[in-house]
This record gives C-alpha cells, sequence and structure tokens, in this order.
C-alpha cells in the first residue's frame, strides 16, 4: 500500500477470475468475426479457417461463464440474472447477450454449416461414431439440391446476423467497465471500442496459431497463402487497436484530470511489466515490426523476403506474443481499475493467490479447458478442409 | 452566528431524547415538558421558535415507531459538520457494534478520515483503523498548515451507481431514501462495490455478499436515529428528514454553506457536509 486508500478499499475484488472473462469473450469475438470474414466478405484465402475458426468461438464460449460463475459469492443464485434482471444494469444484458450468442448464432451456425458433412459421415460411418452424427443432424438428413442451398443462405444470414452479435458481445463487455463513472481507469468511452478491435486482434492471433501448430502436428502442409492473408489481417487489426489504445492514452494525459497524478504513478510503478513491457513492447510492437516485415500486409510479398518456414515460426511466436499482449490488456484493465484508490491517493496490490477458487490453478484450468473443448469438439467435427466428406 | 449554532445544536440533540421514545409515555412526556422549559430558558426562544420546535417532534422519526412505521411519510439525509469532528472514533465503532460488522480493519460502514494539510501544499490522509480507537498525534514531515476529521459514509445518493448496476437489483433505494441490499437476494458479483465512487461498499466475508451502511434502518423503523448520530459526542452528525422545513437536518442545511462529496459524478448525495475542505474526496 501507498499513500491513502479507503478502508474498504484493501480487498481488491475482481481478481484473476474476471481477467479471465473478457480475455476469453474477446477469443470468441474475433474468431467468429474471422470466421464470417470468408462466409460474408468472401475472402477465399482463409477458407482453410473456416471452420477451425467456428469452433475456436464455440469452445471458448462454452467456458467464458465459467469464470464469472466461480467468482460469484453465491453462484447458485445467477439465475436470477434471467429471472430478474435490474433492466437499468450493464450487466444484467450478460445472460441475454451470452444465451443469443451461444444459441442463436454460434450453434445455429455450426450446426447448419456441418449438416451436409454429418449425413454423409453418418452414412458411411459404423458404431458409435455413426449415431453420435446422425444425432447431432437432429434428423434433417434431406441433401437436396435446393436443402443444401437453403444451409448455405441459412449460414449466410446467421453470420451476417453474427458479426453485429460478435461486436455486442464484446463492445457489451466493455460497456460493463466503460460506463462506470466512479472509475477514472475504466470511464472511458472509447473501452467498447477497445475492447472489440484488441478482441479481433486476439482471435485472429489464436486461430492463425491453432491453425500453423496443429497442420505441424497433423503433419499436414500449411496453406502459406491463408496464413499470410491470416497475418496481414492481424497487422491491421493491431494498427487499429493500437492507435485507438494511444488515442485513449493521449487523450487522458493532454486532459489531465485529477486521476492523473496516481494513474501515472500506477503506470509507472505497479503496471510497468505489465502495461510497459509485456502490453505495448512484446504484446504490440515487437509482433507489430515482424508482421510489418514479413507478412503481405504492407507489400505483396512482405517488405523483406522470407522462407515459407521461417515466416511460420515468425507467425507462430508472432501470436503467441500477441495472446501475452492480449492477456495483459485484460489484466491492466480489470486490476488496474483496482490499484488506485478513488481517494485518488494511494495505490494498493494485488496478491495473486496460487490455490482457491480465485487462485492460479483454477485460471489455468479455465484457460485450459476450452482447448480441451476444442480437442473434443475437432474430433466429433473435424474442420479441416481435407476431412470434409465427398458424395 | 454562535446562537445560530447553539439552536441547530438544540435541535440536534433533541431527536435523541424524542427517540428515547422507547421509554414508557408518561415518562416521555415529562421529558418533553421539562425540555422545552430548558429549551426556553436556555435560549430564550419566542413562540414561533417554540412551535417549531415542537413541529420537530412530530415530525423526526420519534413517535413513529409507537404507531407503525409509514415509508412513505419519510425521507431522510444526514448532515456532518466537519468542524465538529474530533476524531474520537465513537461513530464508527458504534455502527460495528449495532450493525454486526465483522471487527477486522477492512469493514467499515462509517469510518473518519484524517486530513492534515500542510503549508507546502501536501495533503497527507491517514485512517487508522477506519479511526476507530481514535487517532496517533499526527506525524508530519513539513509543517502543519490545519487538520481535520471527515466522517465518511455511504451517501445514500439520490441517484445511486451501486443500484443502477446491480444485475439483479438486489440493492435498491427504500421509499424513505435509504440504499440498502438484500442479503438473500445478492449474488456477490460485487459489481456495485466497483461501481461506488465512496468506497463504502464492502464484501461480507461470511455472508458473501455486499454490505454497507443502512442509515441503521432497523433502528429507524422504531423511531430511533442511526448509532453513529446517536453516540457522536459533539454532535457532529445530523440525522433527518430532508424535505420537511422544521428538522434538525433542515436547519442544519439552512444556517450552514453545505457541499457533498464528489459532485461532478451527479450521484445527488444525501450525506450533506458543512465546512468541508475542497481536499477531501
Amino acid at each position: 500500500m501507498q499513500g491513502y486508500i479507503y478502508p474498504n478499499e484493501f480487498e481488491l475484488h475482481w481478481g484473476l477470475l474476471v481477467v479471465l472473462y473478457p480475455y476469453i469473450t474477446g477469443l470468441v469475438a474475433g474468431a467468429f468475426i474471422l470466421a464470417s470474414l470468408e462466409r460474408v466478405f468472401n475472402v477465399k484465402e482463409v477458407q482453410p479457417t473456416y471452420r477451425l475458426a467456428l469452433l475456436t468461438a464455440l469452445a471458448f464460449l462454452l467456458v467464458a461463464p465459467l469464470p464469472l460463475l466461480a467468482h460469484l459469492g453465491h453462484p447458485l443464485r445467477s439465475y436470477e440474472i434471467f429471472l430478474t434482471p435490474n433492466r437499468k444494469s450493464a450487466m444484467a444484458m450478460f445472460g441475454f447477450v451470452y444465451a443469443w450468442y451461444l444459441a442463436v448464432v454460434l450453434l445455429l451456425e455450426v450446426w447448419f454449416e456441418y449438416r451436409k458433412d454429418l449425413v454423409l459421415w453418418a452414412r458411411s460411418e459404423r458404431g458409435p461414431k455413426k449415431w453420435l452424427h446422425y444425432t447431432l443432424t437432429l434428423g434433417a438428413t434431406d441433401l437436396s439440391e435446393e436443402a443444401l442451398r437453403f444451409d448455405d443462405i441459412a449460414g449466410r444470414w446467421i453470420t451476417i446476423i453474427g458479426i453485429p452479435s460478435a461486436f455486442l458481445l464484446h463492445g457489451y463487455v466493455g460497456f460493463i467497465f466503460g460506463s462506470v463513472k466512479a472509475n477514472p481507469w475504466w470511464s472511458s468511452v472509447l473501452m467498447p471500442v477497445v475492447f472489440l478491435f484488441s478482441a479481433i486482434v486476439s482471435g485472429i492471433a489464436l486461430v492463425l496459431f491453432i491453425y500453423v501448430a496443429a497442420s505441424l502436428f497433423r503433419s499436414k502442409p500449411v496453406d502459406m497463402r491463408c496464413a499470410d492473408k491470416l497475418a496481414a489481417f492481424l497487422f491491421y487489426a493491431m494498427i487499429v487497436d493500437f492507435s485507438l489504445e494511444m488515442l485513449d492514452f493521449i487523450h487522458r494525459l493532454y486532459e489531465s484530470e485529477e486521476s492523473i497524478e496516481i494513474l501515472s504513478q500506477m503506470i509507472q510503478g505497479r503496471l510497468f511489466i505489465s502495461l510497459i513491457v509485456l502490453q505495448v513492447v512484446l504484446g504490440t510492437l515487437v509482433p507489430l515490426i515482424l508482421l510489418g516485415a514479413v507478412s503481405p500486409a504492407l507489400s505483396d510479398r512482405g517488405v523483406s523476403k522470407t522462407p515459407a518456414e521461417l515466416r511460420r515460426l515468425i507467425y507462430l511466436g508472432c501470436a503467441t506474443l500477441v495472446q501475452i499482449g492480449i492477456f495483459s490488456i485484460r489484466w491492466n484493465v480489470v486490476l488496474g481499475g483496482q490499484l488506485f484508490s478513488k481517494s485518488l491517493r494511494g495505490l494498493t496490490v494485488y496478491k495473486l493467490e496460487l490455490f482457491g477458487a480465485e487462485g492460479l490453478l483454477m485460471a489455468s484450468v479455465l484457460l485450459f479447458l476450452p482447448l480441451v473443448i476444442l480437442w473434443v469438439l475437432v474430433k466429433i467435427l473435424p474442420p479441416w478442409l481435407d476431412a470434409e466428406a465427398t458424395e | 452566528m454562535a446562537e445560530a449554532r447553539d439552536r441547530v445544536k438544540a435541535g440536534v440533540r433533541q431527536p435523541h431524547e424524542v427517540v428515547a421514545g422507547a421509554r414508557p409515555p408518561d415518562e416521555h412526556e415529562v421529558d418533553r415538558r421539562e425540555f422545552l422549559e430548558q429549551t426556553l430558558k436556555a435560549c430564550g426562544l419566542g413562540v414561533p421558535i417554540l412551535l417549531g420546535v415542537i413541529r420537530i417532534q412530530d415530525l423526526v422519526a420519534g413517535e413513529a415507531g409507537q404507531e407503525g412505521y409509514e415509508p412513505g411519510e419519510h425521507y431522510y439525509g444526514m448532515g456532518v459538520d466537519v468542524g465538529r469532528c474530533i476524531g474520537c472514533g465513537m461513530c464508527a465503532q458504534a455502527c460495528k457494534t449495532e450493525n454486526d460488522v465483522p471487527l477486522e480493519p477492512h469493514y467499515f460502514n462509517t469510518w473518519i478520515e484524517r486530513y492534515v494539510i500542510q503549508t507546502d501544499g501536501e495533503v497527507v490522509v491517514d485512517s487508522p483503523n477506519g479511526g476507530m480507537e481514535g487517532f496517533p498525534r499526527a506525524q508530519s514531515e513539513g509543517e502543519i498548515r490545519r487538520t481535520f476529521f471527515v466522517p465518511k459514509l455511504c451517501n445514500h445518493c439520490e441517484d445511486p451507481p451501486c443500484v443502477q448496476v446491480c444485475p439483479v437489483g438486489a440493492t435498491f433505494t427504500t421509499e424513505d431514501g435509504v440504499v440498502l441490499v438484500d442479503d438473500d437476494y445478492c449474488i456477490g458479483c460485487r459489481y456495485c462495490i466497483q461501481a461506488c465512487p465512496y468506497g463504502a461498499r464492502w464484501f461480507h466475508p461470511e455472508k458473501h455478499v455486499a454490505a454497507k451502511c443502512t442509515f441503521c434502518y432497523h433502528r429507524l423503523v422504531e423511531g430511533l436515529v442511526p448509532a453513529c448520530v446517536e453516540v457522536c459526542p459533539t454532535g457532529a452528525r445530523v440525522f433527518g428528514e430532508v424535505e420537511h422545513r422544521a428538522t434538525p437536518l433542515a436547519r442544519f442545511m439552512r444556517l450552514n454553506e453545505i457541499q457533498v462529496l464528489k459532485p461532478h459524478l451527479n450521484t445527488k448525495p444525501r450525506v450533506y457536509y458543512a465546512n468541508l475542505d475542497g481536499e477531501v474526496r
């Protein structure tokens, strides 16, 4: 502790689990927006990752509410948020936004996308897998041209609805923080927008990472046109994201409101590693420079020509750094907003526990869980182009 | 001005006499007569003021407790005279006892801050254990220009951000203007704690719900004033009706220049400070 903080502020109320929540929903929104590139905007290069991006979004979305539930003082009362939501509360909409996104957008889109393959797989397989795939068709086994055309149109429309929904899902998370007028670190109209673009960045980076890593593990060639395109999109999204963050930063600095002194102290002290080193330098500037140099973002063949193998590794490295950077953003927003006193006269510390409901171990499990779910989903619904069923 | 103050003080203390309405009615009547006589002698006040005093007795929560409490007939607020606070910490102690607040530090419905303003402009603020045991002698590196104590508590805002953000509506404003938390309903998300600009909310370590000052609502419905007001030895805290004219709080607000904490946030606090320094946040 440093300076004066209100006596009730000694305990930080939103810890690591609440850091996970915007991180995970960001990945969901970002992965979905990436998927929609192929579907709605017809970016053919990224087609190999379309299904993977959908499944990634689904896997992470299934886990997204868990950190929040684990963090509640009374998790068993959480259903009240559906039954008697306070319509004036930014948080009350969580359940509805989540349910809408899960049920109406993701599950429906995955189903329409996979229906044809499910029917064909069920026809050609034996044993439990046959029954699993047949069950997942929900009995809709019509593969006539008309039915398939309907699947396609439905999938397209769901994606069109899905894009604003993804924006809503994560912009909304940003609003939960950005609308807290008591907290000068959070209270910013830019918060939902910054959240959204950082979500897009994290989603693209995650799918790029999983795609390249999975291809290497499966000993399949990486489609470099796809990886290059993803890297270029990642670069553009990062430029927008970083510009917005810089705008927010410069705006605060220029306005120099009464909170500026304590916030400066916090950035120079408590948040130096996570904000300056991890978020800005390692998580943003380094990958930006690398991607700018080797990806086709700035010139068709890349500013510096590099062999595909090296580029692949650089992409993997950049995607990892970007994840660290985005996680740091969530950390800095959620915890940074509680490290200074609302008296603006002092700073407190966050003590990370190893065990316990809000400890490091729990957080690691919750971060690992979506990858396990994704692995299962990939087994049931192979997203690879070479796995697509042919008649 | 001094006379005015005395009048205010008389007004401030008076509810306590009335509030002790828990006593048998006969004794109550005698006390009131005695009190009025003494007041008349002491202040030499005229009949109109006296009438006003009598009205105060009708208006403070005093007798309502005996006849059934009607929330719609009240609208409460608190006045805090910073100039009168001596930092004894009795309010914070009484609050913890009255409201079963965990004794460990860092759980406070009300606390006292000490401001030490040095001649070089440096401001040092502290609140050791919420000021519950009073304050040790101020240790200041520079020359002290002035010091003062500021009692803090939930501001029972008219537009409370905590109520706005509660996802399930577990925290709410009562008809009589008190912000409360329903323990059986709160899901423990702690958004309200984040939304409170005054650090007035805390998380109950055993009940796992948000907790805060209730203006001692259980006492209000019995016709008593909050415990912190009851025990304050200097009358630094004034409790009463906001809207009626002849109440201790109304007088306090008439006779003092009133400020609220963080007015720029537009929460419209109902804890009104007199003699508040600009350094207080």
